[in-house]
C-alpha cells in the first residue's frame, strides 16, 4: 500500500458503468517522513476521506475489486484508511 | 488510475479476436496540474465516448480490460472515463488554488 495525502478529488459523469456512484479523489504520493514524492494517483474512495488527510492507498486490482465489491470494476487504486499517525 | 488528454485516434487493420470494434485512442498522460507527464500510449476506450481533446482518467494493467466485453483481450491500457474537474485544495497541497475543467 501506498502512503498519501488527499490533494482534491475529480468529477466525472461519463464513465464506466461500473464506476457509478463511486467518488473519486487526487491523491500525493508521500515518502516515509510525509513528505511529498512528486507523484499521484487517482483512486476510488472507500474510507470517506477528504482533502488535506493523509490516507494508505491500496494499489492492487484483486484487492480494490473485492474492497468494492465490483467484479468488473476496471481500478487498481482505492483509498482504504486515513492515517491518524505515522510513528 | 491517472489523468490523460486523448490527442488523437488510432484505426486498426487487423486485430486479435475480442478486439473488432474497440475504440482505440492516443492518450497523452498528465500530471495532475495538467501538463504533460511522459510520453504519449495507446488506450482502449472503456467509455466509447472519449475524443481527441478531451481529458479522461485511465487506468493501466489488466484492469484496463476490465473495461471491455468480452474483458478477456489483449488490452494494458485503458480510458475509465471523462474528467469534467479536477478541484485541487489550495490548503492541501500547499500549492496555488487550482481547478482545471476537462473537455476542449
Amino acid at each position: 500500500m501506498i502512503l498519501g495525502r488527499v490533494a482534491g478529488r475529480l468529477v466525472s459523469t461519463i464513465h464506466h458503468p461500473s464506476m457509478s456512484g463511486r467518488k473519486l479523489l487526487v491523491v500525493d504520493k508521500l515518502d516515509a517522513e510525509g513528505n511529498p514524492t512528486g507523484g499521484y494517483v487517482i483512486a476510488v474512495d472507500a474510507a470517506g476521506a477528504g482533502a488535506g488527510e493523509t490516507v494508505l492507498v491500496l494499489d492492487e486490482g484483486n484487492g480494490a475489486r473485492q474492497v468494492l465489491a465490483g467484479d468488473d470494476l476496471p481500478v487498481r487504486s482505492v483509498v482504504v484508511a486515513i492515517v491518524d499517525d505515522l510513528g | 488510475m491517472f489523468l490523460g488528454r486523448v490527442i488523437g485516434r488510432l484505426v486498426p487493420a487487423v486485430v486479435t479476436p475480442g478486439l473488432e470494434g474497440v475504440p482505440l485512442l492516443w492518450v497523452q498522460p498528465l500530471d495532475k496540474l495538467g501538463g504533460p507527464a511522459g510520453a504519449p500510449f495507446v488506450c482502449a476506450d472503456g467509455t466509447r465516448m472519449a475524443g481527441p481533446g478531451e481529458t479522461v482518467y485511465w487506468e493501466a494493467s489488466r484492469e484496463a480490460a476490465l473495461t471491455l466485453e468480452p474483458s478477456f483481450v489483449p488490452v494494458d491500457h485503458a480510458v475509465v472515463g471523462l474528467v469534467d474537474d479536477v478541484e485541487i485544495d489550495a490548503g492541501a497541497t500547499g500549492v496555488a488554488p487550482h481547478r482545471r475543467k476537462g473537455g476542449r
